[in-house]
């Protein structure tokens, strides 16, 4: 009964993500202007993959747990640039706005996920 | 709702760009005014960009920007004689404005991308929350 339990699974966590890294890149996107700006992204593999349990589980009790450092528990990182600019920005226009535009996609793909299992509960409560 | 900081985040960008823009315009606009000394003829203004940081930490960020001052092109102002014109100093010399069109019009160019793109971001932002409303409603 798992539909009913946890109706969402992973979407609802994928879902906030996907507003927030929205935001991020809407930051990198505001700030194309101005010197010095460091664009920065987050890291969307690492924040699921830590949502699941981590990448690296044990299974056996003398197993070591492996500590992630705090490097990989930062999910805000800093875009490497394919080239510098004189006045030390790091946002690529092209870069960000293809991410975004693909960040928005697979938000509404989430979002149409989300949809559908609220669609499946509520036929599961109706049991028509 | 995040969404709602993207929304200033884009905002803040756009008043920014607008700033930029008007610069850009009135340089533009007094290319040709002459001055009758260094410090009275018109230099060439610029915006000074910043970021402005709503949010920093190891799982959020949001950063807006803001204008937070205008400078002066400090290129001299190019001497020109010109007796007849009533603001000519003793020895008969005007002083040109000292703004370049070409690098005005780049400026020009740039700042209305940089507006479009955070309008079509805006929109983007706009449509994604709609699709948050309506969800579980179709």
């Amino acid at each position: 009964m798992s539909i009913l339990q946890n109706p969402f699974g992973i979407h609802a966590q994928a879902f906030q993500l996907r507003e927030q890294r929205s935001t991020v890149l809407a930051s990198n996107i505001a700030n194309v202007d101005t010197p010095n700006y460091k664009a920065r992204d987050l890291d969307f593999k690492g924040i699921m993959e830590a949502a699941q349990g981590g990448s690296m589980r044990t299974n056996h009790s003398q197993h070591f747990s492996v500590a992630s450092s705090s490097a990989d528990r930062e999910s805000v990182k800093y875009r490497l640039p394919h080239g510098a600019a004189l006045d030390g920005n790091t946002v690529e226009v092209g870069t960000e706005n293809s991410l975004f535009t693909e960040n928005s996609m697979r938000y509404q793909a989430t979002s149409s996920f989300l949809n559908s299992k609220i669609k499946g509960v509520m036929t599961a409560l109706r049991g028509e | 709702m995040t969404m709602l900081t993207a929304m200033k985040i884009s905002s803040s960008a756009m008043t920014a760009q607008m700033v930029r823009m008007n610069t850009t315009a009135s340089n533009l606009a007094n290319m040709d005014v002459v001055g009758g000394s260094e410090e009275q003829a018109y230099k060439a203004k610029k915006p000074i960009f910043r970021t402005v940081m709503e949010k920093f930490s190891e799982t959020d960020y949001q950063a807006g920007v803001r204008v937070t001052g205008v400078s002066q092109t400090e290129r001299p102002n190019i001497r020109r004689y010109e007796p007849q014109n009533p603001l000519a100093d003793d020895e008969g010399f005007v002083y040109q404005s000292n703004v370049n069109s070409i690098e005005e019009m780049v400026e020009m160019t740039n700042a209305s991308r940089s507006y479009q793109t955070n309008v079509e971001v805006m929109n983007a932002t706009k449509k994604m929350m709609m699709a948050t409303l309506q969800l579980g409603k179709g």
